[in-house]
């Protein structure tokens, strides 16, 4: 009878678990931490996995983490870490110097898009115990930015019996439904205590409902089924402003830009003539100047973006050169530069010096309002100087496929994802030879004096170690693609996102994750009312 | 009523010739100062999100589709007839063929169909061109699901006992064709087409996300009507719900308008 009643004492006291909700997208590809490579994996590594050392969002400098400091030596070769002494994995197997060593074993056996950032060409990091507490990594070249690689290398077990479920981050998988969510729980071995010296984290539970439909999460949102939405377009932010203010978030301007190019490629299957505009600076400069980006920004975007500049957005603090300026809108020096170089206005529109109609269609992804926008705002705004627009919207994966394997496009519009504050992220994208050198993809060779230019900045600053002159030679990549406007840069957007009034101590941050970056020292307040949005 | 409903077509249809002169500005006019207005003196249906006057645009999306869709509907429903009442008419294998054929049209996707459509069309279509072949396409594409209601409808007559009958009575497969087959398959015909006009307006509308359908910045009654989703978050119900207010006078007009249901027997 009292063992009865304390099992009912006990029932009606015990607390339900304080459970932090989220949507993921798309359904992670792996849990493994070094084979995540897209975003859904590498939310889960991020509040799973333990590195040595963090990037910190808000200021965007490294911080120690399971290294209490290290030291840099041979130039910036090599890195000495000196670790915490006591800490243990999820399942209770003691994190040591050893597992440093494994873990960098593991990126040399692994071949995973992480892991390649981590190489250079064959030759990996090699990571050896010079201590009892103590680990020296010696990368093979001087490796520029090596910090934000270490805050994304997830610390493995060599000894645990679980493998690389074992984890050193605040939380660990402890539930997994395909397709429809996966929990992670508490890590009660995480070493990290709060202010007042209590255990982190401080929900039970974060649940990541797998959920592709972005209206379905924002109307979950508001009903306080789902608590954060990391990241949302300005349409949603503005009708949510509207219905909830205290839960939308501006964290300022995003590293992220919506762009516009034209096709360089030699092998398109496009007119000569209209190659022969599209290759020439001046027109791609003409054009550029008669865009009216403050509108772009004010109207397409909602307020809720500035003017674009150059490749490196004003939210990049470290990196963006702050010499450039967005283009101002001044259509009729554009015409007038159009006319020196052989065009002519006549009044049904603009003709080249071939008596060609300057006329080309721009493609973007369909369903994006953003984008169709912005488009239609280009088209109006170029409309100005005779050149007809035709607007294509296109499923993406033919927009895919025009863009990056039949070049059979014109123009496209499209926004690139930048979650990487340092220039050598953008290696693929500057390099002539790089697949996502979108205007002129895969070159043997620099086509352009400007190209090759870019290729010897980008390639030199790779191999400084000194920040101030990194910084120098990637502020002349930025003033030369402002000059040359291979990309028209039309707005950098703000990072907007949601958070739940119930949520506490959310850091809302520019860099990824833009919402959960301290989910350890997230509070839902309310209890009685939102643990039960389940 | 069908005075009326004349009055109305025709009242449309000159607001639809002579649109440009009864609002303030072009259709693809951006007002970039007043965007999303509120109806008022200088735009009566107020301005979208690009301050583009919504009155102009909505008659100007009704000439497009209140002409294209009707034209689509009836290229669409006389492909039906014509493969409908022939599988009814001939039955056998011809019959089967049909079948066979309708049960395909229905079973494959259509967008894949309109996929492969807009892979081997040109990028650099003007939106009129644009606009056009899409309705066309939809015309060539949707008759299948009217044809097997007319085969069925013409099998369901002929083993009817007027038609028998007539054929009793010693007249000719024309004329039992002509006189008494068609005036009564002429509602179920009528049907089908006031049925597929607002289906292929809205078809339209959706076909935006295979780029095809209308293109910016010409509007069209599908894509007027896709911004009724904004109906929640926006104070200006009368410019969002006008295009759904017009396509509902306009398909009941043609409702009142058409010959009546009964078919002489």
């Amino acid at each position: 009878m009292k063992f009865l009643i304390l099992l009912m004492a006990g029932t009606l006291l015990a607390a339900d678990p304080v459970i932090l909700k989220m949507c993921l997208r798309s359904e992670p590809k792996t849990f493994h931490p070094l084979k995540a490579d897209e975003e859904a994996s590498e939310t889960v590594r991020f509040l799973t996995a333990g590195t040595l050392l963090k990037i910190n969002r808000k200021t965007q400098l490294p911080e120690p983490s399971l290294a209490a400091k290290w030291k840099t030596a041979d130039g910036g070769k090599t890195v000495k870490f000196e670790l915490r002494e006591g800490l243990q994995f999820s399942d209770g197997t003691p994190f040591t110097a050893e597992d440093v060593v494994y873990t960098f074993q593991q990126v040399a056996a692994i071949r995973s898009g992480f892991t390649d950032s981590l190489r250079q060409g064959e030759a990996t990091p090699v990571a050896t115990v010079t201590g009892k507490h103590e680990v020296t990594v010696r990368f093979a070249e001087l490796t520029p930015g090596w910090e934000r690689l270490i805050d994304g290398l997830g610390m493995m077990s060599a000894k645990s019996p679980l493998g690389e479920k074992a984890v050193m981050g605040a939380f660990m998988v402890a539930d997994h439904k395909p397709g429809q969510y996966i929990a992670l729980g508490r890590n009660p071995h995480y070493w990290v205590r709060d202010a007042q010296g209590k255990a982190l984290p401080k929900v039970d539970q974060i649940r990541l409902d797998i959920t592709a439909n972005r209206d379905l999460e924002v109307l979950r949102f508001k009903r306080g089924e789902v608590h954060m939405i990391n990241k949302v377009e300005p349409d949603i932010y503005q009708a949510l402003a509207t219905q909830m203010p205290e839960a939308v978030r501006n964290a300022g301007v995003s590293f992220e830009s919506e762009q516009l190019w034209f096709n360089q490629a030699g092998k398109a299957p496009i007119p000569a003539y209209k190659l022969e505009w599209f290759r020439s600076p001046v027109f791609r400069r003409a054009v550029s100047e008669s865009i009216q980006r403050a509108d772009l920004a004010k109207i397409a975007m909602k307020g809720l973006a500035v003017p674009g500049v150059g490749p490196v957005s004003p939210g990049n603090t470290v990196w963006f050169n702050q010499k450039l300026t967005a283009d101002v809108y001044a259509p009729t020096v554009a015409l007038e530069k159009l006319k020196k170089a052989g065009f002519q206005k006549k009044s049904d529109g603009l003709y080249d010096a071939g008596g060609h109609r300057v006329e080309f269609s721009i493609v973007t992804n369909a369903g994006n309002k953003t984008r169709e926008r912005l488009a239609a705002m280009i088209q109006a705004d170029l409309g100005e100087i005779g050149i007809r627009v035709n607007m294509v919207t296109l499923d993406f994966p033919s927009l895919l496929e025009r863009i990056t394997r039949g070049f059979n496009y014109e123009a496209c519009l499209l926004g690139f994802t930048n979650v990487d504050q340092d220039p050598n992220g953008q290696m693929n994208v500057w390099l002539s030879s790089g697949a996502t050198h979108a205007w002129s993809p895969n070159q043997a060779k620099p086509e352009t004096a400007w190209e090759a230019e870019i290729d010897k900045l980008m390639k030199a600053q790779a191999r400084t170690v000194v920040l101030a002159k990194r910084k120098e030679m990637f502020d002349r990549v930025q003033a030369i693609v402002h000059e040359q406007a291979p990309f028209l840069y039309l707005v950098h957007k703000n990072v907007l996102t949601a958070v739940h009034p119930s949520v506490r101590n959310s850091l809302v941050t520019v860099l990824f994750p833009h919402v959960f970056s301290n989910a350890e020292q997230i509070e839902l307040q309310g209890l009685g009312t939102y643990r039960t949005a389940r | 009523m069908k005075r009326l409903a004349a009055g109305l077509l025709i009242a449309l249809a000159l607001a639809m010739v002579a649109g440009q002169f009864l609002v303030p500005a072009r259709y693809d006019q951006q007002f970039r100062e007043s965007t999303d207005a509120l109806p008022g003196g200088d735009h009566p249906l107020g301005t979208d999100e690009l301050g583009r006057d919504r009155a102009a645009r909505l008659l100007a999306g009704a000439r497009v589709s209140l002409l294209l869709a009707p034209a689509a509907s009836v290229l669409a429903i006389a492909l039906a007839a014509m493969l409908g009442l022939s599988a009814g008419w001939f039955g056998g294998w011809w019959d089967r063929v049909v079948t066979t054929l309708i049960d395909l049209m229905i079973s494959v996707p259509i967008f894949l169909v309109l996929i492969t459509a807009r892979a081997v069309l040109p990028l650099n279509v003007s939106p009129i061109s644009s606009v056009m072949i899409t309705f066309l396409l939809l015309g060539l594409l949707g008759w299948a699901g009217s044809a097997r209601v007319i085969r069925g409808a013409c099998q369901t007559h002929l083993n009817s006992d007027y038609i028998l009958r007539a054929l009793a009575s010693g007249s000719s497969r024309t004329r039992i064709l002509l006189v008494h087959l068609l005036p009564n398959l002429w509602p179920v015909l009528r049907t089908q087409f006031i049925l597929a006009v607002p289906g292929f307006i809205l078809d339209e509308a959706n076909l935006s996300l295979l780029g095809l359908g209308v293109a910016e910045p010409l509007p069209s009654l599908g894509s007027l009507l896709k911004e009724l989703t904004h109906l929640p978050s926006s104070a200006n119900w009368v410019g969002l719900a006008a295009p759904a207010l017009l396509l509902a006078i306009t398909v009941g007009a043609f409702e009142f308008l058409l010959p009546p249901k009964e078919g002489a027997s």
